[in-house]
């Protein structure tokens, strides 16, 4: 079987029976980031924690990805096999909007507010033959 | 102390496959000189950039080896406002009286393509596809049409205005008015944003002469003055490009603070403007500016667009040029195009497409990645 491996290290926990998006919360002012930074945004601390940001969120605004980007884009798409892809901000209960890639690509089926599943999927194989996974997330019924 | 603006220069935007980027720099720095009756000589420092069309300071080779003091500015779409605000610095301590701010640039086909580790982010985000300027500008079209009830009508109506005023403006690349439906018909590119609702990467070149007051007294009957030059980066919370993750509460965008600090150091307030020049690189963000900058509130834009208030024989003139959408954007001429564009109006040489009733107060505003803004407020 093809070895899978995260595209990078520390953007969520995986394998894992239910994956998490990982990202960090400071420790003095409790603002959440993703992914994860030693750093603090909001109040300039160098005290930050590793901490979970769930598996759900909610739809905070999206788009739908209809050319094949330029690099740095780097996928095993050809501009004959590309397909269309959603993007969107997702809320997440670790307080914090994370942009992602989204399964769904039509309007019909994104709509801000929606109910998100988090994914790990295959994106890429890598040069030595093992694939490259992300992280993306796909509309659920509530 | 304002700053006086005495020469102004274009290089047509679009392409012009047979010049170099700064060769189209060197054009709006002679066009500007010749505009002010002075000579490359006369210069006593100048302030430029580009991203992708080479160093501003090798402009002196074409131009002249005078030993000036050229400073190279690179501030992304702020790189003209940030070019002009340091000029006025350098007149206003008083080290020189005169001096020149230049933009230009040359920009491959196709949509932009920054990378990753220009801007502090791993590789993973430009490999999956989340790093493009035209996404964001759709993310965040999208949430504001979705708070504040703007429809696609006002996104249509903002082309319709941008590619007609091109069409009056003989230096703007897009010359072609589009017609409601061909607008609302074009192909969609990402979602809320259709073809003719972006701007394209572009070529061309800007150049203005600036100097101190007495100086302009000295030279021209016809001076225009700077009242407020003003850039601001983002703060903690506010949406912007290039962001793996927002926080929870929206912060007001760079363009809301640097507005506001412009118009207190000009003294002045949104209902005193009598033209302006809002950055669009696609119609949502003209949309989202033209409140973001104090001129409407939010939601407001609707019924404006409708009646066609930002027009160029409407209340809120805005982009009469044709903006970014009819231009295109060479990134290190684009914010001072704007300027060049405020001059042309306020000194009512707009022909076709000048503001009636001698406008007396302009206004100019850039949005860049990753959340910089510029604000001039210029005047008779």
């Amino acid at each position: 079987m093809t070895q899978q491996i995260p595209i990078h290290e520390g953007l969520f926990s995986w394998p894992a029976s239910k994956p998490q998006l990982l990202g960090s919360r400071c420790r003095h002012c409790a603002e959440a980031a993703f992914p994860a930074q030693p750093d603090c945004r909001s109040c300039g601390s160098r005290e930050t924690d590793i901490v979970e940001l769930g598996d759900r969120g909610t739809l905070w605004t999206w788009t739908i990805q209809t050319f094949m980007p330029k690099q740095p884009y780097h996928s095993d798409e050809t501009e004959q096999t590309f397909t269309p892809y959603g993007v969107g901000y997702v809320e997440m209960p670790g307080g914090v909007r994370v942009e992602s890639r989204l399964q769904q690509n039509t309007p019909e089926q994104l709509q801000i507010g929606m109910p998100m599943q988090l994914q790990i999927v295959p994106f890429r194989n890598h040069e030595d033959g093992s694939q490259l996974m992300t992280f993306c997330f796909t509309a659920v019924e509530e | 102390m304002d700053v006086a603006i005495i020469g102004i220069g274009l290089h047509r935007f679009g392409r012009s496959p047979e010049l170099s980027g700064m060769q189209q720099g060197a054009a709006a720095v002679r066009a500007a000189l010749a505009d002010a009756g002075l000579t490359w000589k006369d210069m006593q420092f100048a302030y430029g950039g580009s991203q992708d069309a080479g160093n501003a300071d090798a402009l002196t080779n074409e131009l002249g080896l005078t030993g000036l003091q050229f400073t190279n500015i690179w501030n992304g779409c702020a790189t003209g406002g940030s070019s002009l605000h340091a000029a006025c610095s350098a007149i206003k301590s008083g080290e020189y009286d005169i001096g020149v701010v230049v933009g230009f640039d040359k920009h491959p086909r196709g949509a932009f393509n920054p990378q990753p580790s220009e801007w502090g982010l791993d590789e993973w985000y430009g490999e999956t596809g989340m790093m493009l300027t035209t996404q964001f500008f759709a993310l965040k079209t999208q949430r504001y049409m979705h708070d504040h009830g703007i429809t696609e009508d006002a996104l249509i109506r903002v082309s319709e205005k941008a590619f007609l005023n091109g069409s009056l403006t003989p230096t703007a690349w897009r010359q072609q008015p589009l017609s409601y439906d061909e607008i609302a018909n074009s192909a969609m590119v990402s979602d809320p944003l259709r073809k003719y609702m972006f701007c394209s990467p572009a070529e061309g070149g800007a150049a203005l002469i600036v100097c101190s007051p007495e100086k302009a007294r000295q030279l021209t009957s016809k001076p225009l003055f700077i009242k407020a030059a003003a850039v601001r980066t983002r703060h903690y919370g506010s949406f912007e490009v290039f962001a793996p993750s927002q926080a929870m509460d929206v912060a007001d965008a760079p363009t809301v603070t640097a507005s506001k600090a412009a118009f207190e150091l000009a003294g002045i307030g949104p209902e005193d403007v009598d033209v302006m020049q809002l950055q669009d690189t696609d119609s949502g963000t003209e949309i989202i500016h033209m409140a973001e900058n104090g001129f409407c509130e939010h939601g407001e834009q609707e019924k404006l667009l409708r009646e066609g208030a930002t027009g160029i024989h409407g209340r809120l003139p805005i982009n009469t040029d044709g903006g970014c959408l009819a231009n295109g954007e060479p990134v290190g001429a684009s914010g001072l195009r704007q300027v060049y564009e405020i001059c042309v109006q306020l000194r009512g040489e707009g022909g076709a497409r000048q503001v009636p009733n001698q406008p007396r107060v302009g206004y100019t505003h850039v949005y860049g990645a990753p959340g910089l803004s510029g604000v001039n407020i210029i005047t008779k």
